[in-house]
């Protein structure tokens, strides 16, 4: 079983597919990581060998920021934003787009399901 | 786009001077400037700048975290007042 960067073990899929379910690779990084190890981007999870899985663990724990570490780094980097007060910081507090999209329509993505707004037209 | 690495970190000529003679005369003092699209270097630190937004200006304390940005990140440009007012109003009615 492939345990690289803590929990993650996708088998059944390639290689170059698998990596990519870890946080923080995608698959520019996996190909550039199987290259670099020479581990065919073919193979199936499970029929790695040992000894491939502990190159490419061997690579990811030395030189890769990924999962847990990579998440912190990401919420600290918008904390700074915030508690520096800076206009990026104030719409990460406010939950509005950061990087000056629209807003009269869309950014639905980041303000959530819309809200009922207005005035309802009869009532008392 | 973020700016060409090789021109370097743009930085208002005439602020950096007034911010250079505060330094070496050791004093503090507000500035006032309307350049917001100038860098906030290492030098600034400690400083308190008094950023326009347009209508007036807005004193922000440089702390080392901000070095790096730009001073009109601590400057907003706008008020939101929220929606929806006119029709509490018109409900009251």
């Amino acid at each position: 079983m492939a345990r690289i960067a803590g929990i993650d073990l996708p088998r059944e899929k390639r290689v170059e597919i698998g990596l990519t379910y870890i946080y923080g690779i995608g698959l520019h990084t996996s190909q550039t990581l199987l290259q670099r190890t020479g581990v065919n981007p073919d193979t199936r999870v499970r029929d790695l060998s040992d000894e491939e899985v502990n190159r490419l663990r061997d690579i990811v724990d030395r030189e890769m920021r990924v999962e847990g570490d990579l998440r912190r780094e990401v919420s600290m980097n918008i904390k700074r934003l915030m508690d520096i007060g800076s206009y990026r910081g104030l719409r990460h507090r406010r939950g509005m787009p950061v990087r000056g999209q629209r807003t009269k329509t869309n950014a639905r993505t980041r303000r959530g399901p819309k809200r009922a707004i207005g005035v309802r037209k009869k009532g008392r | 786009m973020s700016r060409s690495s090789k021109k370097g970190p743009y930085i208002d000529v005439k602020l950096s001077q007034k911010v250079e003679a505060m330094n070496s005369a050791g004093e503090r003092r507000v500035v006032r400037t309307w350049a917001r699209a100038s860098t906030i270097y290492p030098g600034m630190v400690g400083h308190t700048v008094a950023v326009h937004n347009g209508k007036q200006h807005v004193p922000v304390f440089i702390t080392e975290q901000m070095v790096g940005h730009r001073l009109g990140e601590f400057s907003p440009t706008r008020t939101f007042r929220g929606h929806g007012k006119d029709a509490d109003r018109r409900t009251r009615r």
